[in-house]
């Protein structure tokens, strides 16, 4: 299964494929919540209905059901929207499957603002946060269709709990047959010397182009892909501010606790220097057209260029 | 059963009691009361029903069981000593920091804890994953939850209840041990759970009513649900919180306070004069 460079595909059809294509391992359950045609599981459901479990509408029940399951040799994916995974069943994940350390992968679909007309109730800017606070637990944020498969093959393989974030819309694919994903590992996609552009999930589109229109206008800009939060990549951070002096995080998630906080994190322990971050500012969304959406609360590329400005302007002379 | 197995069974629940107090009474914190009242239910299940093996506690072919009210840990480490998963003296280390007897159950840490629980209403889901996993890989064991009465105030456990009833989940035996008290109170008063029998069947289950306390009647149920095709069982086992510490029963003060010394010579001394009772009968 691959796809092609400019594909537009959203990641959770991404995650419902790779559910089929890797899902002929027995061990493999999945589960969902009554949202199987939205989560894009009723591909597995289809393929393998012996072991597609509907939970109902029930996201806690299903977490620690995953966790039961899990805790007898299965390999468990448990599938609905980010808000009422990691948001409603969070102390499930928590104490049923993180304390314990089993082997579930949490599949979470419409992920952020660009979940679009729902508005604020279904648009989870939250759990990139509540999830990489949970000890032992991987969060990863994929960019595109082809490193979201990529992604649920390292989850399979991985032992323990994955928590994984896919968004509802459509999206360009921006990396083809040949890119490897690793667990804890960034990657970086352009080289550049004045600041560095770290974006994840559906923003790494937007800091692409935000480095194209700096390179237009004569800077240098470092574009890093960072689909793996937890763990993060520190050395290819610590690079990054040694070598550009300054950094920019983009996220389609709340500027406080998800990548930007974790960016920060890194950096206050290690070579501190200016950074600033993209997202939504502590603001819940609202209902609208995707895009109109994104460009509303400043996730586009135009707002990435104004950031890595202001953030050249504070390194000290 | 004859007499004298009951009154083995009854040995060793009291050996159970006592360790249950032991820890609580060593660790200053835990919860007596909850213990005491599912301490014969533990017993039986780890001393006659259960195919386990404490030597390879983690056979994947093995009888399991989830403390969904963990916060009877006391009694459920009590059990897993009693039934050779671990060491006795072991017990007095409850909730100690450098010990891996955690208030509530680990199962990293602790040989024969099946699932880690201790935030009410997960553990009948977890245990529902169990009884599912055993269907889908055809095989035969069987899985045992215990829920508390106050337990089943949250929402979780009747979407648990749902789910175990709609996927024909007849290899899932869930005790509910019926003592009446919570923290705050009786449960009739804090938020009335009754008719609990009504709801369950209500929602699919096969319930059998018991006394807590009589193994012959434990046992009868226990068989019982294993002949109920098609459903998940209910054994709805009234019973006494605090039971076998006479100024313990019926108190909900009880049920998350640690005696003091004073106390805890009385406890044992009373479950001591019961043993020696049963040994002169």
């Amino acid at each position: 299964m691959s796809y092609q460079i400019g594909e537009k595909v959203a990641t959770r059809e991404a995650y419902g494929k790779a559910l089929v294509e890797f899902g002929a391992d027995e061990n493999i359950i999945v589960l969902d919540a009554d949202l199987s045609k939205s989560t894009k599981t009723d591909g597995f459901k289809k393929a393998y209905p012996e072991r597609f479990i509907n939970s109902g509408i029930a996201e806690g029940n299903m977490m620690a059901t995953a966790a039961g399951l899990a805790s007898c040799g299965k390999t468990v994916f448990a599938s609905s929207f980010a808000m009422f995974a990691a948001g409603r069943a969070f102390e499930q994940i928590r104490n049923s499957i993180g304390y314990p350390h089993l082997n579930v992968k949490i599949g979470a679909t419409h992920a952020g603002i660009s979940v679009g007309e729902d508005g604020a109730t279904h648009q989870c800017l939250e759990d990139i946060g509540i999830m990489r606070t949970i000890p032992g637990m991987i969060v990863l944020n994929p960019a595109d269709a082809t490193e979201s498969r990529l992604a649920v093959k390292a989850a399979i393989d991985y032992k323990g709990p994955v928590y994984l974030r896919f968004g509802r819309l459509a999206v360009p694919t921006i990396f083809d047959h040949s890119y490897q994903f690793e667990i804890g590992k960034g990657v970086e996609l352009v080289s550049g010397n004045d600041v560095t552009l770290i974006g994840t999930g559906l923003m790494v589109p937007a800091v692409l182009e935000a480095g194209k229109i700096l390179a237009e206008q004569g800077i240098s800009a470092r574009v890093i892909n960072m689909a793996s939060i937890k763990p993060i990549d520190r050395e290819i951070i610590v690079k990054a501010a040694e070598e550009t002096g300054a950094i920019v995080t983009a996220e389609e998630h709340n500027i406080i606790g998800g990548l930007g906080s974790a960016v920060a994190e890194v950096l206050c322990e290690t070579v501190p220097v200016p950074m600033l971050r993209v997202g939504t500012e502590d603001v819940f969304g609202k209902s609208g057209k995707p895009n109109v959406l994104l460009e509303m609360y400043g996730l586009d590329a135009k707002n990435i260029v104004e950031k890595a400005k202001a953030a050249i302007a504070l390194k000290k002379a | 059963m004859n007499a004298e197995q009951v009154k083995e069974l009854k040995v060793h629940a009291t050996n159970v009691r006592k360790m249950a107090l032991e820890a609580v009474y060593s660790a200053g914190a835990g919860h007596p009361g909850g213990s005491l009242s599912v301490a014969d239910i533990l017993t039986y299940l780890y001393q006659k029903e259960m195919r386990v093996n404490p030597k390879d506690a983690k056979n994947l072919d093995r009888d399991r069981l989830v403390l969904s009210k963990g916060h009877c840990s006391p009694a459920l480490y009590g059990a897993l000593a009693e039934a050779g998963f671990l060491p006795k003296e072991d017990i007095k280390t409850f909730r100690h920091a450098d010990s891996y007897l955690q208030g509530h159950p680990d199962m990293k840490g602790v040989n024969g804890v099946d699932m880690s629980t201790g935030s009410l209403g997960q553990g009948i889901s977890a245990a529902n994953g169990m009884a599912l996993a055993a269907k889908m890989d055809k095989k035969d064991y069987r899985v045992y939850a215990i829920l508390g009465d106050g337990e089943i105030e949250e929402g979780q456990v009747w979407e648990a209840a749902m789910f175990a009833a709609h996927y024909k989940l007849d290899n899932l035996t869930a005790f509910l041990d019926f003592n009446g008290l919570q923290i705050d109170g009786d449960v009739t008063e804090v938020m009335n759970p009754t008719p609990i029998d009504k709801k369950f069947e209500a929602f699919n289950w096969h319930v059998i009513l018991i006394d807590a306390h009589d193994f012959n009647q434990i046992e009868a149920a226990v068989e019982e649900a294993k002949t109920i095709k098609g459903k998940p069982t209910l054994i709805l086992a009234k019973s006494i919180k605090g039971k076998g510490v006479s100024y313990m029963e019926n108190q909900a003060g009880w049920h998350g306070a640690a005696p003091n010394q004073e106390q805890y010579e009385q406890a044992v001394s009373e479950l001591d004069r019961y043993l020696a009772e049963l040994e002169v009968r």
